[in-house]
């Protein structure tokens, strides 16, 4: 089983999500960016409007629409801090990858 | 007699009805407290997410943003006060204010010129009826504040900050606007559900703690990748900071409401209690002495009509 990446989805109302995780993809106002387990520590801007896809190990994938955010990359895992986050619906045509 | 017990029988009757009122709202409170409080626990992830990230960014990069560097001269200081939209919460609102007063003085004493931001409709009735200018207020969200309204206020406080870099002596600067050089805020502080305490703060600019590395992370910081760079990440998550720091005081001011009304009900529900029962015992004394006296006037009748008749 591959290392697995712990990753915690914050907003400033709540705890959105927190879990362990394959992968996060993630746009900041750079270009879209991907982290894996071992990432290079970085601190990122999302760009506006911005999703996270989250990536479990069964293949499954969760998406939020995140407001304001900004990514962080430590040793320990990755935290997405958000004004607001909501779950993006299925339907958004951005969601399906 | 009787009169007299209609009279007490009425005030009983009121007194309940107050009674029925104040413990309504001592429970509302109540449930209140708890909710505030469980947002400010739903708010520290973040709150603890966004102060590591800033600490990381802070110890690599540069700190010489405009929120975070003490102008020289300070002319104009902000001060955003926090009270309750609705009364009958003992002094929560009549604290802060004093509070906020005594900064001020003490703003004053300094040669610095206090600019008054409001929340909250108790405090604005305040400074109004006291014909004291308010640069900014908002109402109608003390007791459940949502991010959007700090978010607001928020934006309104950084603008002012801002536009106050470039003022001269006594005018504008060069944009028009006169804006302020420091940032204070008076909140109350949610300690206990019997102690809250209106506390001063200053957000703008913020006070950059030195702290020696092994205190604040065991082991070397990492080196951080910045996207964008780390100036313009500076730049975007201060303000956002702020904002966070106002939601902060605003939940827990909520909190210290709720637990200041909910004791001010409590207290006023057992006066009201107190009251019933002093009036229902003075009423039935009343009521026993009107009987007492029926009978012995009854009695005193007999009495006569028997002596009357036996003289016959």
């Amino acid at each position: 089983m591959a290392q697995q990446l712990h990753v915690e989805l914050v907003a400033v109302e709540e705890k959105v999500w927190t879990g362990e995780a394959e992968m996060v993809v993630a746009r900041t106002t750079e270009g879209e960016l991907g982290v894996l387990p071992g990432h290079a520590p970085l601190l990122g801007q999302l760009a506006e409007p911005g999703q996270v896809r989250i990536k479990l190990a069964g293949g499954e994938q969760i998406t939020y629409d995140v407001d304001g955010g900004f990514l962080s990359v430590t040793g320990e895992g990755v935290t997405v801090l958000a004004e607001s986050a909501t779950p993006a619906s299925p339907t958004s045509p951005a969601a399906t990858h | 007699m009787a009169a007299q017990v209609r009279v007490l029988r009425q005030r009983i009757r009121s007194a309940k009805g107050m009674k029925k009122i104040t413990k309504a709202m001592e429970l509302v409170a109540t449930s209140r407290i708890a909710k505030a409080q469980a947002r400010v626990a739903a708010s520290l992830p973040y709150a603890k997410a966004i102060t590591g990230v800033l600490t990381a960014l802070a110890s690599n990069a540069n700190v010489d943003h405009p929120l975070l560097v003490e102008r020289p001269r300070v002319r104009r200081a902000g001060v955003l006060v926090i009270t309750s939209d609705r009364g009958l919460a003992g002094g929560y609102s009549s604290n802060a204010i004093k509070t906020a007063e005594s900064l001020i003085a003490r703003l004053r004493a300094d040669g610095k010129e206090p600019v008054l931001y409001v929340i909250g409709r108790k405090g604005v009735t305040y400074y109004r009826f006291r014909n004291r200018p308010v640069e900014a207020n908002w109402t109608g969200f003390s007791e459940q504040p949502t991010f959007a309204d700090a978010r607001l206020v928020g934006e309104t406080l950084i603008k002012a900050f801002a536009s106050g870099a470039d003022d001269e002596e006594a005018h504008p600067g060069p944009d028009g606007v006169h804006g302020v050089d420091e940032l204070h805020i008076v909140y109350t502080q949610f300690q206990s559900l019997m102690t809250q305490t209106p506390t001063c703060r200053r957000i703008g600019p913020m006070e950059v703690e030195e702290r020696p590395r092994s205190e604040a992370a065991p082991g070397l910081l990492p080196a951080y990748e910045f996207e964008p760079e780390a100036e313009a990440l500076l730049d975007a998550l201060l303000p956002k900071y702020v904002n966070t720091r106002i939601y902060a005081a605003l939940i827990e001011s909520a909190a210290s409401e709720s637990a200041a009304r909910r004791r001010a009900m409590k207290s006023a529900t057992d006066n009201a209690e107190e009251m019933i029962q002093n009036y229902t015992r003075e009423m039935n004394a009343a009521r026993q002495a009107g009987i007492t006296q029926e009978i012995s006037e009854i009695v005193g009748g007999a009495n006569a009509l028997a002596a009357a008749g036996s003289e016959v």
